[in-house]
């Protein structure tokens, strides 16, 4: 329903220029709760600045229901902002600046005294609806922000890391808060963070970014389970990364010599060549019987982490891997440093990229 | 023991002692004027009794009621002029897009404070004597204009301060939620940017109602301000009426900074930004 198409951000003129978004494309669905994902400074902002008009791209198009907003400004899109550092108007009441929008397109004043009471319960706001921004805490300020972006019904809000100032309770609640006000009202939302846990908890899809491109884009399943390339799987959870060789059987040797049967990508060549796996920690397990499992390495390290524990191996061939086991006190295991232990895994655990 | 923490200037030997001199020597001079203003006699330093009579002269003085009038009409238009103009270059420096000449345009405002006045009172006499046997007209305008002129920096800067202090996300938010380019401006950029103006306003009021140097170039016979009356009073003779005016004007003065720190402090806590 919103359709990003090839739109190009530069900023500077010239051969100094620096490019913030090159030719991303994305198309995002109605009522879906959409997240753009990815390190500081890979262009998230530029994006969400630009749906909402406040930077003008130099090429593309983005389409909203079909038609091409580009050339509207920002008070002419049917989409609404939760701004990054909430900015709530410091001279108007928490009321005053819910109702702000509606007032500015003209609504008769009965239907905003409704509309800002209704968007004040809904963000459990009510009892301080005539309270100033200053008087309020981060958290509420946060839930105002977003009643006054609710409040005039957009088709479109965007949410630009809205819960990054939070502490880490305050935020788990507002992520349900948010994921519940989404499926209540049905508006399509498109929030930005560098999180990937809140990414994964809270979206129907996501795109990962990286400097000004879009890598991947999937359901948080898919964006886990099957990265495509290297960088979406390492900055998506933790990632134990293994050089291996394809054979033009299909198989894969392992540091080691073991061999194993992997799935590779739907569209990858089945020819002989270096590959790189990769294993999820918490999907491995350790064996005190090195030759029992297709990996096997010395234990270097062990970190107590309370729900588990990390244990850190050398590999065969001098790599890293880390393999991650839920603590139960009833079935305590004891491994040593410095033994060799093996690391087992399902098939289905190993995704194989390129290079 | 201890060791000595950071530089503080307060410790330094005899930085009371230069305190107390530097107070002295500014507020001293003050306190004897208004003294002196409640003097009896003419002596200017000699005490022989307190007496209100300096205050009924000044009072009844037909001059300086005229001199007065003239002052308050001179600043009043001046602070309104100067005050919008600095308003609305702010607004071009500060927000809108980036357009040549943006520095020079800081420069022409703050010619004032650059230039000195004298210099500007010099070469708007040359001016204005020109213009006044071209077009025969010589009323307060040319002294209305040389002030809404020179009062421009001093209303500029306070605005342009708060408005470099703003969050422009809020005029952002503004746009986001449908308001135009004249409502963003009604009512969220002006609303924060009144303490300012306010500010700026005072400053050039201040500024203009104290101008000796370019109101004495550019007067003609006959249009004496406040200033420059007491200026004239002293190459003739020198009583306490002067003083006395003085001390009014300085009153006045006070209860302006005065009031408008409660005002600021007032909009301060209510919107705090
Ligand atoms: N006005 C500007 N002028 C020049 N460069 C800019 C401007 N705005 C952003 N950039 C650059 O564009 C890139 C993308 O910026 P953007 O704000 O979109 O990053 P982001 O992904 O939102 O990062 P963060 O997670 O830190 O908020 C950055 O490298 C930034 O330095
Ligand atoms: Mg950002």
């Amino acid at each position: 329903m919103i359709e990003v198409d090839r739109i190009h951000v530069r900023f500077g003129e010239g051969p100094g220029a620096f490019i913030a978004l090159n030719d991303v494309s994305v198309t995002i669905n109605e009522s879906e709760f959409f997240t753009l994902l990815g390190p500081s400074g890979c262009g998230k902002t530029t994006l969400l600045r630009s749906i909402a008009g406040f930077i003008h791209p130099s090429g593309g198009a983005i389409r909203l229901a079909g038609q091409n907003i580009l050339s509207l400004p920002p008070f002419k899109r049917p989409v609404n902002t939760v701004f990054q550092n909430y900015a709530l108007f410091p001279h108007m009441t928490v009321a005053e600046n819910v109702g702000f929008g509606l007032e500015m397109l003209g609504r008769p004043r009965a239907e905003i005294a409704a509309t800002v009471e209704e968007m004040l319960a809904l963000v459990k706001m009510t009892a301080m609806a005539s309270r100033r921004p200053s008087e309020l805490s981060g958290g509420q300020q946060q839930r105002v922000a977003l009643a006054r972006a609710l409040a005039p019904k957009p088709k479109v809000l965007l949410l630009d890391e809205s819960l990054s100032a939070l502490d880490l309770k305050l935020r788990k609640e507002m992520q349900i808060e948010l994921k519940r006000l989404q499926s209540e009202t049905g508006i399509t939302f498109i929030f930005v963070t560098h999180d990937q846990e809140e990414a994964l908890t809270m979206s129907d899809r996501i795109a990962v970014m990286s400097a000004g491109t879009i890598r991947q884009i999937g359901t948080p399943r898919e964006i886990y389970d099957h990265p495509r390339e290297r960088f979406v799987a390492d900055f998506i959870g933790d990632t134990n990364f293994v050089q291996a060789n394809l054979s033009a059987d299909g198989t894969v040797e392992l540091p080691g010599g073991a061999r194993i049967r992997a799935g590779l990508q739907e569209d990858a060549a089945v020819a002989a060549r270096p590959v790189t796996l990769v294993i999820r920690p918490e999907q491995t397990v350790l064996e005190q019987v090195p030759e029992k499992a297709p990996l096997s390495g010395v234990l270097e390290n062990v970190v107590y982490c309370g729900t588990d524990t990390h244990y850190h191996l050398m590999l065969a061939d001098g790599a890293r891997f880390v393999v991650r086991r839920q603590n139960n006190p009833a079935r305590p295991v004891t491994f040593e440093k410095g033994q060799r232990l093996g690391i087992g895994f399902e098939p289905q655990a190993v995704q194989v990229l390129e290079g | 023991m201890a060791k000595r923490k950071t530089f503080d200037t307060r410790r330094q030997a005899g930085f009371t002692a230069i305190a107390a001199f530097c107070f002295v020597m500014l507020y001293l001079p003050i306190v004897l004027m208004a003294i002196f203003s409640f003097n009896g006699g003419l002596a200017l330093t000699r005490w022989e009794g307190f007496s209100l009579v300096w205050y009924v002269t000044a009072w009844h003085n037909e001059v300086v009621q005229a001199a007065t009038i003239r002052s308050v009409v001179i600043a009043a238009v001046a602070t309104v002029v100067s005050t919008l103009v600095a308003v609305l270059a702010a607004l071009a420096m500060g927000r809108g897009k980036s357009f040549r000449g943006r520095s020079a345009m800081f420069a022409l405002i703050n010619q004032p404070l650059m230039v000195p006045e004298i210099v500007t009172a010099v070469s708007l006499l040359v001016v204005f004597a020109w213009v006044k046997t071209t077009i025969g007209y010589s009323g307060l305008g040319y002294l209305i204009l040389a002030h809404s002129a020179f009062c421009i920096p001093f209303a500029f800067m306070p605005v342009r301060a708060r408005l470099q202090g703003m969050d422009q996300t809020l005029e952002q938010a503004a746009a986001d939620l449908y308001a135009s380019a004249w409502q963003v401006f009604r009512r969220v950029t002006f609303p924060l940017l009144w303490p300012g103006v306010l500010a700026g306003a005072m400053l050039a009021f201040v500024t203009s109602l104290d101008d000796v140097v370019i109101t004495e170039f550019v007067k003609s016979a006959g249009q004496d301000t406040l200033p420059t009356y007491m200026l004239g009073q002293m190459r003739r003779n020198l009583t306490p009426e002067t003083n006395a005016i003085a001390t009014v004007l300085l009153v006045f003065s006070v209860v302006l900074v005065v009031a408008f720190f409660f005002v600021s402090r007032e909009k301060h806590a209510k919107a705090q930004l």
